[in-house]
């Protein structure tokens, strides 16, 4: 299976199951709407017939170029991967979402745990439910040496004492289980500190921090209690935390909506405040509510993302690249391997998250919705019926997965995603794919541009 | 070749026989909290 697409003028077919990426003429672009195998010693004539505004010499030698490249496994090559399919049942959990606080101080708009509730009660971690779910972690982590830990929210920051403790309790025994913890967060700044700041600096490789981008845009749908706008509040902190993070991971995270479809302006505003790790993606939201994304809005947030890629490549062309695009980032050369591309995150499975009192959901997302609670990190009784219906889960037990030529980058989609709006862990959700795709070509067209 | 210029030269056919080992990060953990994109992430057995 191949894929074809133009971008920036440039012509790009994807050799989907190989990964091959390839640059090509129009003329190449052309003839593989009628070229594929199996491929003949000879250009056959229906096919130099068809594309008669080309010299037919030249129909040929391309015609050639195509037949090397297939028969060198580098063009529409096949699809035998689902043997591995089933290597994920009974892996070990190795990441864990710590929900440390149900409660927040922002009210923003969009918000999936409902103003930081999930629905529920307002609530923090106790310091010492924390500690007890590093040691679930490090007991069902099998041998896994790397343990992703992320403090989650609601605003993870609430609950301060709660993040600090748990921390040094996993760094006091990981030496001992020989693990590695690997902690991230993910806040919306408001009660970072000098102390808090240092502290994050420190212990955690990854973290991110929320913004949507032009002030008004931000405060809008990220508005405090009290409905003032958080962006004069959180800016500065952001700037300190990323000014004294060296070469540690971070990401300023926008999330955009119907309200800003033109969300490129939004990535160049975030870069212009010095920021260069940028990602900004769409909300999921119930269609029915006004700052929802809809089919209709598609043509412009292609638009928009072809706007961005432009800007990016024109940068990167003139050897000025000033930011990354986390939606735009694609590894073409050492990627992940396939067998973990055949499917997507992990939850339910291999990742789960924890509610302030000790629960146990597939991953953030799921929280709250009592159906797919697995247990709790205070009992060994963990439902294996949920396990391994995840576990189960990738792109050739997915509906439409199997004929996507996106399979290999998206690997499935979001869980979740799939649930909220299908209503089912195994059905795709259409926008979300559309939207995927779009931003897979883009990141193509961006890493192999040069 | 005149019409084809291949841009890189990973082929996943190969990844197929050492991979699986699990190493490497969950998705969602790494940036962005509601959407995955795999492609992105590093293989940590190749470090
Ligand atoms: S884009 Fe959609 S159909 Fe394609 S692999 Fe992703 S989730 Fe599956
Ligand atoms: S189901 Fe979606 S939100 Fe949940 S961990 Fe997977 S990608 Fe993330």
């Amino acid at each position: 299976m191949i894929h074809k697409f133009k971008q920036n003028g440039r012509y790009i077919v994807l050799d989907v199951c190989s990964g091959g990426v390839h640059e090509v003429d129009e003329l190449a672009y052309s003839l593989l709407d009628y070229a594929a195998p199996p491929f003949f010693d000879e250009c056959p004539k229906e096919i130099t017939d068809k594309l008669s505004e080309y010299p037919a010499d030249e129909v040929k030698d391309c015609y050639n170029e195509l037949k090397t490249l297939y028969d060198e496994g580098m063009l529409f090559t096949e699809d035998d991967y689902e043997k591995y399919a089933d290597m994920a049942l009974n892996a070990p959990i190795k990441a864990m979402c710590l929900h440390v606080s149900h409660d927040c101080n922002l009210r923003c708009k969009y918000c999936f745990a409902q103003t930081g509730d999930f629905g529920g009660d307002r609530m923090l971690m106790s310091p010492e439910t924390g500690k007890r779910a590093m040691d679930y972690l490090i007991a069902h982590s099998a041998n896994r040496v790397n343990l992703e830990v992320d403090f989650f929210g609601g605003e993870p920051l609430m609950a301060w004492d709660t993040v600090v403790e748990t921390v040094k309790y996993a760094r006091s025994i990981e030496k001992q289980h020989n693990k590695n913890f690997r902690f991230t967060i993910t806040t919306n700044g408001i009660l970072l500190d000098d102390e808090k700041i240092d502290f994050i600096n420190r212990e955690m490789s990854n973290c991110v921090l929320s913004l949507d981008g032009r002030k008004e845009i931000n405060d809008n749908i990220r508005p405090c209690i009290n409905g003032s706008g958080s962006y004069d509040i959180i800016l500065p902190k952001f700037k300190k935390l990323v000014d004294g993070r060296g070469d540690k991971d971070y990401y300023v995270r926008g999330t955009f909506t119907k309200y800003n479809l033109d969300f490129a302006e939004d990535v160049l505003h975030i870069n212009s405040l010095g920021f260069k790790q940028l990602s900004v993606e769409p909300v999921v939201a119930d269609p029915s509510l006004p700052y929802a994304i809809t089919e209709e809005d598609l043509p412009k947030i292609f638009s928009e993302y072809d706007r961005l890629e432009k800007i990016m490549e024109e940068q990167k062309l003139s050897g000025g690249k000033k930011f990354n695009f986390f939606h735009f980032m694609i590894d073409l050369d050492q990627g992940p391997c396939v067998i973990k591309r055949l499917r997507g995150c992990g939850c339910g499975n291999e990742y789960i998250a924890v509610t302030p009192d000790g629960d146990i959901y597939p991953c953030h997302q799921f929280v709250g919705i009592e159906e797919w609670k697995m247990g709790s990190i205070f009992s060994d009784k963990l439902s294996q019926e949920i396990k391994d219906k995840f576990a189960k889960l990738h792109i050739y037990s997915k509906e439409q997965c199997g004929e996507c030529w996106a399979r290999f980058y998206c690997s499935g989609g979001c869980n979740a995603n799939s649930f909220i709006y299908e209503g089912d862990i195994r059905k795709p959700h259409k926008l979300a794919c559309e939207m995927q795709k779009k931003r897979i070509e883009c990141a193509i067209a961006l890493e192999s541009a040069e | 070749m005149k019409h084809i210029k291949t841009v890189n030269k990973a082929n996943l056919k190969q990844t197929a026989e050492k991979g699986g080992c699990g190493k490497c990060q969950t998705s969602c953990q790494s940036a962005c909290k509601t959407s995955c994109t795999v492609a992105n992430q590093k293989c940590e057995a190749v470090k």
